[in-house]
């Protein structure tokens, strides 16, 4: 097993409220890894931890073998992790063409000079991510649409964008939060088809999913969160029939 | 340009050649028409090209980057003021236009990062009354530094200006061949045509680009445009500092073809009507800045040609002073913009984007 991404005793508070304490998790080169738990549970905030949007009270997060730098998102996408949101969160005046090329802006290099004289390099350039973008934009199935504007886009077609346009920042690690909250039996089928692309083409995902059935049939492991701790790690099978996930799941044990 | 083509009712959507053509034949021969009208129209359709500039400019702020500025009338400032402090008796300097012009707008783009770097953090309103302090931080230094150590000049502003003056070339002067006059107005507007047209080939360059699809992204939506990996702090002071430039460069030229400056010119409400031009154009779009530059320079003129003898001859007397109807017409076409077409008067359909470089064999 080959680490790409190490979680060290990750803790957040937000006033007196503890949104993550201690979570630790390894994530393998290549694997699906889940990240689930009742509403609440810290799921988000890890994400938000992890890909800068909030600085950790505690811990550190290792990428490749490197620490990845804090509150810097533009680093963390530097570095190799794109995200989705939970809310769907597009470039609405922008197409769908445009907002996946927007996504390539961190592998790009052109300067304001190379653009005011549009020199060989910026043309070139910028062809280049046009035909990623489309080609992108076909990956992910919504080719048609690419000179939509993107908030006229249907909702399943807005999620498979936003995948198109975290993938065109050509990450390692792609973490969806809940990219099939709120679509239907169909969608899910064919984002879960979509994810399984994904990792088949090397990006390793790391998904957090309400959907039992599809964290189930997807992941190669899991991590159960409840109240921001780490209450379970392993393969679904095992997690499925864990006492714990079942009571926080379910409410059960003292609390019932 | 091809926006400014498209834009035209009918003719755009039909025959873009043509309307093309009609954009160009009109920007070539606005002054000479104008001159049948006397000199002053012309002088307001060399006013026009600047306000244009600067509404260029700022809606390069505003409209691309999503940045409400409301002193941006400090850039325009700080230009021309580097134009009066080098090239004007004032301090006895007297440096060539082709080195005044790059510095003036130079130091309006580092005006624009030092404004843009304490504003980083903030959004919309806040933001608004930031920068509307700081141009007004910079119209009250320009109106006081005129002691201990006299350096503005204080409200009197600065007198005598050096002309413009191209490689030997004096554009304040008329030229005579013969019998046939060639008034200065004219090449001031061919001049300054040329600097809008620049401007709009860089705006547009920059709007098709990975800095303007950028900013775009910001604009819309902060969070996200981070999460892809887009350096917010750094694409914001670009585009102040871009911004300003443009600012900085039709302010230099302003006080050169003006030959004077004063502080009075730089006041809140020249920043509000450069927005409005912005705003009534189309936010987010080249063509919009254009035409609201025009239509707002021009008609308050018309106006005031108008408004005069139409009341005289209906009641013998003067009621309404044309300033006064300038700000009521004024307020009245925003507020029915608003109403009517809250686009502006050309919506921003702004591409970011080639999609015909993707290869044709390709696209299905």
């Amino acid at each position: 097993m080959i680490k790409l991404l190490e979680a060290r005793n990750i803790g957040k508070r937000f006033g007196g409220l503890t949104a993550l304490s201690e979570v630790s998790l390894t994530i393998a080169k290549g694997e699906v890894y889940g990240l689930i738990g009742p509403n609440g549970a810290g799921k988000t905030t890890f994400f938000n931890v992890l890909t800068g949007a909030y600085i950790p009270d505690e811990g550190e997060f290792v990428f490749n073998g490197i620490e990845l730098p804090v509150g810097k998102p533009h680093l963390v996408v530097e570095a190799g992790i794109a995200r989705t949101f939970q809310n769907i969160r597009l470039f609405g005046q922008m197409t769908a063409l445009e907002n996946v090329m927007a996504g390539h802006h961190i592998r790009t290099k052109a300067s304001v000079w190379g653009i005011l004289t549009q020199n060989k390099h910026t043309r070139e350039e910028e062809r280049l991510t046009t035909e990623r973008a489309y080609e992108l934009l076909k990956y992910v199935g919504i080719e048609r649409f690419a000179d939509t504007v993107c908030k006229n886009l249907s909702y399943g077609d807005q999620r498979r964008l936003e995948i198109a346009r975290a993938l065109a920042t050509e990450p390692q690690l792609l973490a969806l939060d809940e990219p099939a909250a709120g679509m239907n039996a169909t969608e899910t089928t064919q984002l879960k088809a979509l994810i399984e692309q994904i990792r088949h083409d090397g990006v390793t995902v790391l998904l957090i999913e309400h959907d039992v059935k599809l964290v189930m049939g997807l992941c190669d492991r899991l991590t159960v969160l409840d109240f921001g701790k780490k209450i379970a790690e392993d393969v679904p099978s095992v997690v499925q029939k864990n006492e714990a996930v079942i009571n926080a799941y379910l409410g059960g044990g003292k609390h019932a | 340009m091809d926006q400014l083509a498209e834009a035209i009712p009918y003719l755009g959507k039909r025959n873009p050649k043509a309307a093309r053509w009609l954009v160009i034949i009109i920007a070539l021969v606005a002054p000479i028409i104008a001159m049948m009208f006397g000199r002053t129209w012309v002088r307001i359709l060399d006013f026009a090209l600047l306000y244009m500039m600067l509404a260029l400019g700022l809606n390069l702020v505003v409209g691309f980057a999503g940045l409400l500025d409301l002193g941006y009338i400090a850039f325009y400032a700080v230009g021309a003021y580097t134009w009066a402090f080098l090239a004007s008796p004032h301090f006895g300097v007297h440096f060539p236009f082709w080195a005044v012009l790059p510095l003036g707008a130079g130091f309006a783009a580092l005006a624009g990062i030092i404004l843009g770097f304490p504003v980083l953090r903030l959004r919309g309103d806040y933001l608004a009354i930031v920068t509307l302090g700081f141009g007004e931080i910079v119209r009250i230094f320009m109106n006081n530094l005129n002691y201990p150590v006299n350096i503005t000049n204080g409200p009197q502003g600065i007198n005598a200006l050096d002309s413009m003056n191209l490689f030997g070339w004096d554009l304040a002067k008329s030229l005579t061949i013969g019998d046939f006059q060639i008034h200065s107005l004219y090449f001031y507007y061919y001049f300054f045509l040329a600097c809008v047209v620049g401007s709009i080939i860089f705006i547009q360059r920059l709007q098709i680009s990975r800095v303007g699809r950028a900013w775009a992204a910001m604009r819309d939506d902060e969070l996200a445009a981070k999460a892809i990996g887009i350096n917010t702090r750094n694409l914001k002071l670009l585009a102040f500092s871009l911004g300003a430039t443009f600012g900085g460069v039709a302010g230099g030229l302003f006080g050169s073809f003006q030959g004077f400056v004063s502080p009075e010119s730089f006041s809140l409400m020249e920043s509000i009507a450069v927005l409005t031009m912005v705003v009534f154009g189309g936010m987010g779009n080249i063509a919009g800045a254009v035409i609201g530059a025009l239509i707002l320079t021009a008609l308050p003129e018309i106006l005031r040609n108008i408004a005069v003898p139409v009341q005289e001859t209906l009641f013998g007397h003067v009621i309404l002073d044309p300033e006064v109807l300038r700000m009521l017409l004024l307020s009245l076409a925003m507020i029915l913009m608003m109403l009517l077409r809250p686009g502006g008067l050309i919506p921003a359909h702004a591409r970011y984007s080639r999609p015909e470089l993707v290869g044709k064999g390709v696209r299905t």
